[in-house]
Parts: structure tokens; sequence; C-alpha cells
């Protein structure tokens, strides 16, 4: 199935959890985002249990602590 | 209505040619406040145009001295600077571009027992600090005193920026609930920072200051822009204020600022 992943186009298999995604994404450790489907904020402790059905847009959000 | 001087006209003629700034415009910005947290990467091309611009009275606050190793992208600090506090040095160029202008120096490390009476006194709020905790700070001082402002981060070649109205637009803790663990998102110090990128996110937080005073086109509340200048890919992701949110929801947890917990590799890298 095809899902949006940061306004990009992915194939991703059916029954992908949200954990996984991260994953195939390279977000090594799941405390660097935040992560918004379909416009909604996930929180981390749903990662696993949120399965993501065909045409959802998924956005990650990255920490970005710099400044000086 | 401020009486412009022939010199105010010349100096600030490109903003009140511009239509949608014009001389009422431009003399919003000389009776704008604005405080500017963090001298650095980030405050430094902030400082620079809001005192080019003429916004009336800017605050600086840093606590910090010059370091060597900052001048590869903090570009209003020079090398003669090297040791001297950087609010001092920062208020120098300020002036040596716009004499027309008052700056105020804090040279304090902004923290929960200051940081609410420091905001207080200005319209507007920019945030150029490199910690999570004081990210935190501002944020949550903003919205308990109902003060715009402007976030800002970066990192390696990415750098995201968000401005904020507290209660009307979504806040840095609706997108981010909370600073990550120590040492799960390295700092600039640990991780590096193209310099120019500072200037790339700096000048947009600059410009939504201007705009935010002005009233100029759309602020970017309810969004988060990032950006990642190894492919020049620039992105908007649409936010809504989070009824939950823990300071600026329905029923917020946080009704007052408290310490903010900076990471030991932070305050080792506050030189840096
Ligand atoms: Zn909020």
């Amino acid at each position: 199935m095809q899902i949006k992943v940061n306004g990009e186009i992915q194939q991703v298999s059916e029954q992908i959890n949200l954990t996984q995604l991260l994953n195939d994404n390279q977000v090594d450790n799941p405390d660097m985002v935040s992560v918004q489907v379909n416009g909604e904020f996930i929180a981390k402790e749903d990662y696993a249990s949120t399965i993501l059905s065909n045409g959802v847009e998924v956005d990650f959000l990255y920490f970005m602590g710099g400044g000086q | 209505m401020i009486d412009f001087t022939e010199e105010q006209l010349e100096r600030y003629s490109r903003h009140i040619i511009l239509k949608d700034v014009g001389i009422q415009g431009q003399a919003k910005l000389l009776q704008a406040k604005v405080l500017i947290i963090g001298a650095g990467g980030l405050g430094a091309p902030i400082a620079f145009y809001l005192a080019a611009a003429g916004v009336g009275e800017i605050g600086i606050v840093d606590n910090d001295v010059v370091d060597l190793s900052n001048l590869q992208r903090q570009i209003i600090h020079f090398t003669a600077d090297v040791d001297s506090p950087k609010v001092e040095s920062a208020k120098a160029k300020m002036l040596a571009i716009n004499p027309d202008i008052k700056v105020n120096t804090h040279s304090l490390f902004i923290n929960h027992e200051n940081v609410r009476e420091l905001i207080r006194d200005y319209d507007f709020i920019v945030d150029g600090t490199d910690n999570f905790g004081t990210k935190f700070l501002i944020n949550d001082a903003c919205i308990l005193e109902n003060k715009p402002y402007s976030h800002g981060g970066i990192l390696r070649f990415t750098g995201q920026t968000m401005t904020v109205e507290p209660k009307k637009s979504a806040c840095y803790r609706c997108v981010f609930r909370e600073p990550p663990p120590a040492n799960s998102v390295p700092t600039c110090s640990q991780a590096g920072v193209l310099g120019a990128i500072a200037g790339m996110l700096g000048t947009m937080q600059a410009t939504e200051t201007l705009k935010w005073i002005t009233g100029v086109g759309n602020l970017l509340t309810d969004q988060l822009l990032s950006f990642d200048a190894k492919t020049m890919d620039f992105r908007k992701v649409t936010l809504k204020r989070q009824h939950d949110c823990p300071v600026c929801g329905d029923d917020p947890l946080i009704t007052e600022v408290s310490e903010a917990e900076v990471p030991l590799c932070d305050l080792k890298a506050k030189k840096g």
C-alpha cells in the first residue's frame, strides 16, 4: 500500500505500525521526533499499536535544539 | 503618530515605499519592543536585521562571553570581541548600524526565576537559545505572560521555526510535549552546524518579528517550517493547538514556570 511520509509517497507493507515505519525511515530513537498521523499527534506509548492504513499522511517533526 | 526626521525618512525609505509597510508600518517598528534571547548563531542575524529595521527598543539576553569557536556563525561578534560579554559586543554593532534605536543588555542566564519578569516589558520575544530546557521555559513563560514569540532551532544542516500566538495558535508544547531525554538529541556543540544555517533561520525569525509588528502577511502560526540545506527542501507542516496541551490547553497543568532541566552536556558545552 501507499502512504505519505513527510510529504513523499512511500510503498509500505500492509499492517505496518508506527514503530516499524520509524525504523524503516532511520529514526533510530523515537525520542528524536514527534509524530503526526493525518494531522493528529500520536503518543509515544501508542506507536507500536498504531497500524497505518492506505493513504495516511505521516509527519515526523524533529527536535532541533541548537541556536547558539 | 511619530514625526519622522529627514534622516529617518532617508534611512527607512525602502520600508516606507513598500506598499504593505509604509510610514505607518515604520512608525510601528520604531515604537516596538522586542526581546532576543541568546546573542549567538540565531541571535546575531536577528539582532542585525531588527536594529537595521529600526525596531525602537531591543533587549538582548546572554550571559556568555565571545569565544573563538563562536565566530564561525555568530556574525555579530568579531575577532577583537573574543572574551568580551556577548551582549556588549552585540549592542555595539547594533548601535553602529542604527544609532536611532535603544538597546537593553541583559547579561544573565535566563531561568525560571527571571524569565517572566524579563519578557513582561516586551511586545514580542525571539528564541535564539541553544538547549531544550530553555526553549520549553521560554514557551511556557510566553504562554503564561501572553507574549507572542518566534521559536527557532538549528542542527547540522537543518533548521525549524514556528511563530506562537498564545492561546490562539499551537505552541511548542502542543508539538513537543516535553524536552527529549538527555543525549537522545545532539546539540550543535556535539553534532556541529553549518554556520550559514544560523543565518538562514535567524533571518526567517527576524522576518516573522517584523511581520508581527507591522501586521503584514500571514504569520507562521499553526505551522512548523523546517528545511534541510543539503537538499534545499523546505517544508511546512500544519499544526493545531492541542486541547490537552499542558500549558496552553483547556485545563493546563503548567501554571508557573519551573526550573529547566539543563543536561550536563549542555552546561559543559555552554561555551561552545
Ligand atoms: Zn500548547
